[in-house]
This record gives structure tokens, sequence and C-alpha cells, in this order.
């Protein structure tokens, strides 16, 4: 039997962080609490904040259950896990400069070559350039999962574009709208700074042809996606034009959007799509949704792309190994976050280790997101296993495997009461002239007993997560 | 050799399109075979926008043409010194990693059939330059050059299947045959002065370097059964040619879009 | 402000006027029908109604016979058909979705309740529907829309937009409406001044809830020259061509003072448009013929839109 780390009860005593939360789910009536969540329910219908997270797919009306009791951290661990937030995302920005520049870290024979430069997200049209400030992440969403009082380990970095900000911003929204109280007993720490400050960093970034105040747009792929709402929610707390690929066009070096007053110039782009797709004369041809030459635009230092084009290079699977060799490399630090130990199957040793321990281990697909095509082994039967062993055995190459991580518990609401629930936590690190993390982030629980994944389309909600003042 | 290039490329539409963007590639490679004497790439009545230098070295310049659009045309004008440099591409400037040049496109991806012609090629040899070199004589065999039976869109694997195709089938099936062979492999597009057999020639050119361990990248034309020398003038690389070519562009609209390229490659007597 | 963003509040608005003319169109068609036909031998009186619609052709691949219960689907309830009711209103609020954040909570609200609420009555069985009933439930939500936005909008270039949608497509449809009147639902030029004639009148004017204003204003006998002054030459008639010209026209000067911009091609177009129709006469669109003067006005109405683009909705440097 695995012991969880319940983040509330410890040693059957209530941590302190939790103490004003103990009373108010004892005082609270049932009936209070149901008309309180349809409550909740309602103002999530009615802003119409109905998409799923990660980019996971799926239905876009479909809601995401909010879990109204919250995720709560000492003002102490949080400084704790943002010094090792922070440390990762400059790690993982030298990185990018550096495999786009001249590879230090693959000639020093610290990365192998070819993960970098044979993999998928390396994008060789964008090597030699250094974007504004040398940083090809902006927003670093860092996956993190609890696994004892002071134990947390990084699942997976996100240096794309992370989404799921409209939840953290949103759920504290509703939160305070329904529990006033609980703000004046409890000292939380605010998360509404989370749009100026990307603003802020964003404008930090503008090109070297821009002069004055930088002009700054959100890119989507348009409202057909599962995330419009997260955009045109961004672009309105930032007072930023939402634009689509047909609102803008280049010309003499610069990029422009189409405005009722005529061409407006454009200097930061938050791209909300993916490389691929950004410019049809560089990536696909056959791509719709982006700006023909745009990123000559970009080379040439006409327009600013965020999350730049090729950062994905970072986040992979089987690149995430080596982000300690990164911040020791780069930053000459230890880490402060832990990795979770990885086999990478394609090594012949890690893959017999793993095949033998198939029934103890998660297995994940090298490219694969959004909790599909994996394996929680504790959690599977005999059948899925050896389903599974033979998917593995086919493409190793495509396969990573982890320990089954404890993952930690808080109280959540069920129907019968108050149950302890796995959860995870993604912060989001903006990075620009200055790192900056705003204190909480999106908490997803998994609301199913027992279960670990908490992919919104695997049953999975979504929590307000506390950072409590000193 | 000093020669000159008149180059026009003309793109026309049946009826006026949208807004065209071109991103060329259709500067000199700065590198010790070539010495650019005088050089001008225009596209008429467009506007010209930023330009930059890759990290494969390429000199990128982007031009735009406000609707409405019936012509696109791209003239180059230039005098270029070459000097053979035996197909080494020396003193040229770039930070890209040569392991980048190992992945495949669909145009170069080596089927069985490739991989096979690469085998038999190296066979046991283990020098990787000899190796380069036989696996181009290999191509220039199994492929004939024959115009009209391929086209822009032909991958390399088609091209060995049928035996027969132009400049470009041969510079794919070669990339794809030293990628199957680990080696390091990439299109390059550029001019080509006649042929040794003085026979005419279409002038706008292509072929493949190789890189090579300890040397560095090598031009192999197997087109031409050689290495590239003074008669060649080097403008470009990438995985595969569309990712090399010189002029890149979309013009909105939905009419079809004639083609017309003229190309005059001359030797200034000294 | 992004043109694509004017150019869907632009549409959010003409969506709705011509979701509110379909349901007009089917109220005329209703009535006509409750009355003992004159025009036996004719086309249907259904069919012309289709005509009016700008539909018939759709409408007769998907259906064939011109029954009254089907052509009351298709010009309702059928997303086949892009005109009918449910196909406006679902893309009135596409259209604001995209643009949630350029307008308010309310205009929302608006249309998202009009919009889950059309979907609710699509799944009741039609045999428990009044066609009045509908129709006047969507007269009622571009009403409601109408008013949300003169009562939460900030007078700026969106609210100047969506006003700019309504006044071009209601002078586009109004033109319609009384060009069907008069050359497809009338049997033959013979029954002008007829029973049969007076009594579509009325009908028209009753679907325009312009009856009772009609008859304040002229009183007595309704004739032809009442009507064609009422419905395009009198400036205090709501529908009227030359109202619907007029805020066209002082929505593009808005347009003007707040981007404080000389006056482009389409706000002279519009001003030219409006002193056009102020200085005509009954009697001139009569020896003109009406139905010139009509299909007239609904290119000049559509040169305008084409303006409104060129300036303002396409982006393009001017």
């Amino acid at each position: 039997m695995i012991e969880y780390f319940n983040e509330m009860f410890d040693g059957g005593q209530v941590r302190e962080p939790y103490s004003a939360l103990d009373g108010w789910t004892r005082e609270m009536p049932a009936e209070l609490r149901a008309m309180k969540q349809a409550e909740a329910e309602a103002m999530f219908r009615r802003i119409g904040i109905t998409f799923a997270v990660y980019g996971e797919g799926g239905d876009p009306d479909r809601l995401i259950p909010f879990d109204m009791f919250p995720r709560v951290f000492t003002q102490m661990e949080w400084r704790k896990l943002e010094r090792g937030i922070k440390q990762r995302a400059r790690a993982l920005n030298a990185f990018l400069l550096d495999v786009y520049g001249r590879g230090e870290i693959v000639r020093a024979g610290r990365i192998p070559a070819r993960l970098v430069y044979q993999n998928d997200a390396y994008e060789r049209s964008v090597s030699g350039f250094v974007p504004p400030r040398g940083i090809y992440s902006h927003i670093v969403g860092i996956d993190l999962v609890r696994t004892g009082r002071d134990q947390f380990y990084v699942l997976e970095d996100n240096c794309r574009t992370p989404s799921g900000v409209s939840y953290m911003l949103e759920n504290r929204e509703i939160m305070m709208r329904m529990f006033p109280q609980l703000f004046r007993d409890n000292r939380i720490e605010p998360v509404e700074g989370y749009p100026e400050a990307l603003r802020r960093t964003l404008a930090s970034v503008a090109p070297v042809k821009c002069t004055g105040e930088p002009t700054i747009a959100i890119l989507t792929p348009g409202h057909f996606n599962s995330a419009y709402y997260e955009h045109s929610f961004l672009a309105d707390l930032m007072g930023v034009d939402l634009v689509e690929g047909a609102d803008l066009f280049v010309e003499g070096g610069f990029c422009w959007m189409r405005t009722t007053e005529g061409p407006q110039k454009l200097d930061v782009i938050y791209r909300r799509l993916d490389d691929a797709y950004l410019d049809p004369l560089c990536f696909r041809p056959d791509s719709m949704l982006g700006v023909p030459g745009l990123m000559d635009v970009y080379r040439s230092g006409g327009v600013t792309i965020t999350s730049a084009p090729g950062a994905g290079v970072a986040d992979d699977k089987a690149i995430y190994t080596f982000v300690p060799e990164m911040i020791s490399f780069y930053l000459g630090e230890e880490p402060l976050l832990e990795n979770v130990p990885t086999w990478q199957c394609a090594k012949p040793d890690d893959l017999k280790y793993v095949l033998d321990k198939l029934g103890e281990l998660v297995v994940k697909e090298v490219h694969g997101s959004g909790g599909y095509g994996m394996l929680v082994g504790p959690k599977s039967t005999k059948e899925q296993i050896e389903v599974f062993r033979h998917k593995i055995m086919e493409n190793p190459v495509n396969y990573i495997a982890q320990p089954t991580l404890a993952l930690s518990t808080t109280p959540t609401f069920v129907e019968e009461g108050v149950a302890p629930r796995h959860v995870d936590l993604r912060p989001y690190c903006l990075v620009g002239e200055k790192i900056e993390l705003v204190p909480g982030g999106l908490t997803r629980v998994a609301l199913t007993e027992g279960s670990l994944v908490v992919n919104s389309s695997q049953g999975g909600g979504v929590k307000d997560t506390w950072v409590l003042a000193e | 050799m000093i020669l000159t290039v008149d180059h026009v490329t003309t793109y026309s539409y049946d009826t006026a399109m949208g807004a065209s963007v071109q991103s060329l590639r259709l500067f000199p490679s700065r590198f010790s075979g070539q010495r650019e004497i005088d050089w001008h790439v225009a596209v008429e009545g467009g506007i010209r926008g930023g330009e930059f230098r890759d990290g494969a070295g390429d000199k990128v310049e982007s031009w735009s043409v406000r609707p409405p659009v019936e012509e696109v045309v791209v003239a180059v004008r230039g005098q270029i010194e070459t000097t053979d440099t035996a197909g080494v591409l020396r003193g040229h400037r770039e930070l890209v990693h040569p392991m980048a040049y190992l992945r495949e496109t669909t145009a170069t991806w080596g089927d069985e059939g490739l991989e096979r012609l690469a085998a038999e090629a190296v066979g046991g040899c283990t020098e990787p330059l000899d190796c380069a070199h036989r696996l181009s004589a290999a191509v220039a065999e199994a492929i004939a050059y024959e115009p009209g039976t391929t086209d822009a869109h032909t991958t390399a694997a088609e091209a060995l299947d049928q035996g027969k195709g132009v400049c470009q089938d041969h510079a794919h099936a070669l990339i794809a045959a030293a990628r199957a062979q680990d080696l390091p492999a990439r299109y390059v597009s550029g001019y080509l002065f006649a042929t040794e057999d003085g026979a005419p020639h279409e002038a706008a050119h292509a072929w493949t370097e190789i890189w090579i361990e300890g040397i560095g990248w090598i031009g192999f034309d197997a087109a031409n059964s050689c290495c590239p020398d003074d008669r060649y003038i080097r403008l470009g690389s990438g995985l595969d040619a569309h990712e090399a070519a010189p002029i890149r562009g979309i013009t909105q609209g939905g009419s079809e879009e004639r083609l017309n390229v003229t190309v005059a490659l001359e030797q200034v007597q000294q | 402000m992004l043109s694509r963003t004017a150019e869907n509040l632009f549409w959010v608005a003409r969506y709705m006027e011509r979701a509110e003319t379909m349901a007009r169109l089917l109220e005329v068609g209703s009535r006509i029908s409750l009355t003992p036909s004159a025009g036996h031998g004719h086309r249907s009186d259904w069919e012309s109604l289709l005509q009016a619609s700008g539909t018939a052709e759709g409408f007769w691949t998907k259906y064939g016979d011109p029954v009254q219960r089907n052509i009351e689907s298709y010009l309702f309830f059928d997303r086949d058909n892009p005109s009918s009711v449910i196909s406006c209103i679902e893309r009135a609020r596409e259209n604001a979705r995209i643009v949630r954040t350029a307008i308010t909570g309310q205009v929302w609200d608006t249309l998202n309740t009009a919009f889950q609420q059309i979907r609710q009555i699509e799944r009741q069985p039609r045999s428990e529907m009044e066609l009045g009933e509908l129709c006047d439930w969507v007269n009622r939500q571009s009403a409601l829309l109408r008013g949300s936005m003169d009562g939460t909008m900030l007078r700026n270039d969106g609210f100047f937009f969506m006003n700019l949608g309504y006044a071009l497509e209601r002078a586009d449809n109004t033109a319609r409406l009384i060009d069907v009147k008069y050359f497809v639902l009338l049997p033959s030029v013979e029954m002008v001044g007829s029973g049969l004639d007076n009594h579509q009148w009325r009908v028209l004017l009753r679907a325009l809830n312009a009856h009772r204003a009609f008859h304040w204003a002229y009183g007595g006998e309704i004739t032809s020259a009442k009507i064609a002054d009422f419905l395009i030459l009198n400036p205090a008639s709501p529908r009227s061509l030359l109202s619907s010209t007029k805020k066209a026209m002082h929505h593009l000067d808005n347009l003007a003072t707040f981007y404080n911009k000389p006056a482009g091609p389409a706000q002279e177009s519009a001003h030219a448009l409006v002193a056009a129709l102020s200085a005509a006469r009954v009697p001139e669109i009569f020896d003109e013929g009406l139905h010139e003067f009509l299909t007239r006005f609904i290119q000049d109405i559509g040169g305008l839109t084409g303006l409104v683009q060129r300036s303002y909705l396409s982006g393009e440097a001017q």
C-alpha cells in the first residue's frame, strides 16, 4: 500500500496553511455547499469559459468541473518552488539560445547531438537568430507534483504556449465572489497581476526596429479553437487586439494589422498557434491560419514572435531528462527542483528494466500529451499491460517510463462530503526583461477516487490555488 | 572565371490577384570560391522588405507586391568571380549543426531502393569522402538525365524507380543515399555555366553537399558526375528543393499561375 | 479597431435585422393565406413569398412543393437555408462570440439567450407552435438587442459599425419587401388598386408593425401613393428607405468624426443618396416605375456597402 501525502492532514493533524479551511468546511451545511457549487457553475457558463486545458481537444462547450476546496501553499513552500521554477525557466532559455547558436552544450558532450538536431521540434530556419533579449520561451509552464512535505518533482516543461492560465484567474475571481469571508480570514497573495505582468513581459521583448511603445496582439487560430476563450480573455485583460492570420500582412519588413483606420504596425505577437501554422511560406504551405512572409519579418527584426518558433525543442520528453544538465552547464547551479527519474526505452538497458517492471511504472509516449497513450502500471489490468508491452517492443524509441509517483492529495468536495483527491500544479513563469512568477497557478485534481490522472479529458477538475502571505 | 548572370522569373495570372509575398534566396554564397562583383535583385513594382543571413549562411530578402497583382517579375542581374575549390565549401560561415541535415523530408525520404543503392555503392568502404564519391557515381548511374520525365514534386524514391530525371532528382536521390549511410547531406541551388561537352544546358542548377567530418561540406553534382568548380555559382541550401528554393512566394487568389524563367550566364572575356 | 472586429459587429446587426425580416415575411404569408385568394391560377401566395425571401431555389431543391408547413420550416428552422431565422440568429451570435470583448455583457447576453432559446424552441413539436408567436418572439429578440446596444454600449466605432449594419440591411430589406408586394404578390398589373391590392398592403403594413402609424400619418383610404410615400420617402417612418439611409449616413458621419478623418467615399455616397431621396416625390417614382426605382435603390445600397467594405473592413492602405 503506497502512502500518499495529504496536504491538509499530516499525521492526524491539520497542517497550518489549511487551519482556517477546517472550520470552513465543518460549518458549511450541505445545502449551502450545493447552492454555491451550482452558483459557481452558472458563473462559469455565463462567462463562457468552456474549453479543454492543455490542448486536450474535446467538446468546446464542455465545462471543466470546478472544485471549491482551495489548494494552499505557505509562503515558505512557495518561495522554494519559485526559486526552482525560475531557475528552470532560465536554464531552458539558455539551452534554446545555445542550440540555435553555437551549441556549446552539445560540443561539450553534455547532451547528445542527435537528440537536439534531429528532433522534430528543432527549427533549422531560426538557427543563428538571436531573438530580443535572447529569450525563446517567454511563458514557461512547469508541471509539478508533490509527493511529500518537502518533496516536489517536475513532471514536464511547457516552453511553447502553455494554456490554462485563464482558469487560474477565473477560479480566483469566482472564489472571491462566492466566499469573500475566506479572503478576509486568510491573507492570500493575489494572482490578478498576471495579465499586466504578461503585457510587461511582451513589451520588454519588442524587436530592434520598434521605437516607442510597442503594439502587442495575441494571434489565435480562430474562434473554432478550443482555447479561443482563453485567447480572447487574455487579450481583453491586457487591452490588446486578438488577431487571426488573415488580419495580418507583411510589407516593407514589418507586420501590419488590418484596422478600420488602415494598416497599423504590429511589434509583438503572442501567438497561440503552433510553429507549423505560422507562415505558409516557411512552414506548411497548405496552412491557411498563418501570415505569408511572417518568418522573414521576424528573422530580420521587424516583429517579435512569442514564444519564439523553435522553442519546442526544449520541452520534448526526451530532452526533459537533460534539464538538470542544463542547469549545471549554463547556470553552474544545483537543480532546486528534481526531475522524475526517467527510463528511455530507446536505450537497451532501460528498455529491459521497463519491460521487467511494467506493472510498477508509468509509461508515456515521447510526443504524447493529455494523458493519452499512457500506461499507469499499478492501475492497469494484466491484459492492458500486455497490450502495452507489445506497443513498446514494436517502437521502443517512442516511449519513456517513470516510477509511479505517489501524488499528494488535497481535500476535495465529493458527493458524500469532503475526501482526498490527487492533484498536480502548473505555475506560469514569465520571462522578459525580468523573470516573474505570479504566486499561484492551476491546480488540477483527479476527481475519481484513487485516480492519478488529472487531465480534464479524463475526469479531471480544477481548483483555486492559494499562496498565503507572511 | 568572371561570370555575368541575367535571370528573370515571371509569374503571371489570368485574373487580378491579391497581395503577393516573396522570400528570395538569390544571393551568391560567401565562401572562398566566390567573390561578388556586382549583384542586384528586385521585384518589379514591389516593396523591399527585411533581409537577413540565416544559420546556413544564406542571405534572404523578402519582397511584397500590393494588390491587384497580375504579374510578379523577379529579376537578378550580377557579376561574380569564381574559383575552383574542388567542391569544398571553404570559408563559408554557418551555424547549423551538420546533424540537422540527417532529417528526412518527403522529397528525400529513403525507401528500400535508395537504401539498397547506397549500401551497394558504399560496399566495404570506410573512408567517408570515398563513400560520398561512390554514392554520387551510383546515383548518376541509376538516374539518367532526361528532362520532362519528372516534375517539381517528384521524390527521390520515385525518380530512382523510373530511372530518369533532372538535376533536382539527382540531388534528392544523392541526399537520400548519403543520409541512408548516416552522412549529413543537403540540397544546393545555384547556376551552372555550360557543361563540359559544350551542349546547351539549363543554367539554373542544383546539386548536393555532403558533410565529411574533418573536411566540411563538399559539393557533388551527380547530374554531371563531378564536383562543383568555377563554372558553378552557389546561392543557397536546404534539406530539399523546397527548402532551398531561390524563390518562395505566395500570391493570394484562385487563378492558375504560369511560370516563365530565363537565365543567361556569360563568361566575361579577360 | 481591427477591420475584422468591425466586420463581425457589422454582421451581428445585419443578421439580426435579416432574421426579423424573415419573420415578418412569414407573417405576411400566413396572413395572406387566411384570406380567400383572388390569385387562383397564378403563382400561389406562398410561392411568391419564397421568391421574396430570395431563397426559392434552395427550397425547391430540398422540398419541391411549396406547402405551407415546409415553407415555415425552411424559412424558420432550416440550417440549410442561410437566411432562415435560425441560421441568422446563430450567425449573429457566432459573430458576437468572436468579438465577445468588443460588446457589452448585456448585448452578449441578449444574443446568447436568443441563441439558447431558439435551440429549445427547435426541439418542441412543431404542432404546438403558433407561427404568430414565433414571429413575435423574433421581433422581440431583435428589439432587445437594439435596446441593449443603445442602453449599454460606448458610443465608439464598434457601436457605429453595428448601427451601420442595421441601417444598410434594413434599407435593403424594406426595398425588397415593397418590390415583392408589387411584382410578386400581386397577380397582375390590372389588380393595382383592387380590393386584393389594398388587402395586401394592409397585411404588409401590419407585418411591419406600421399600420397604426400609417393611419396616424395619412388617414383615409389606403392608396399606393400614400404607401409608397410612407415606406420610401417619409422621414418619420422608422423603416422608410429615407430613414434607413439617413441612419447609415449618420453613423458614417460619426465614424469620420471618431477617426478624425475627412469625408471618405462611403460617407460622400451616403450623403448623395440621402439628398436624392429627400428631393424625390412619389409621382416621379411612379413615372420611373416603382420596380425600376427600387432596383436602382437596392443597387445603390449595395454600392454603399461595398464602399464601407473597402474603406473600413478590408484594412488595406487607402
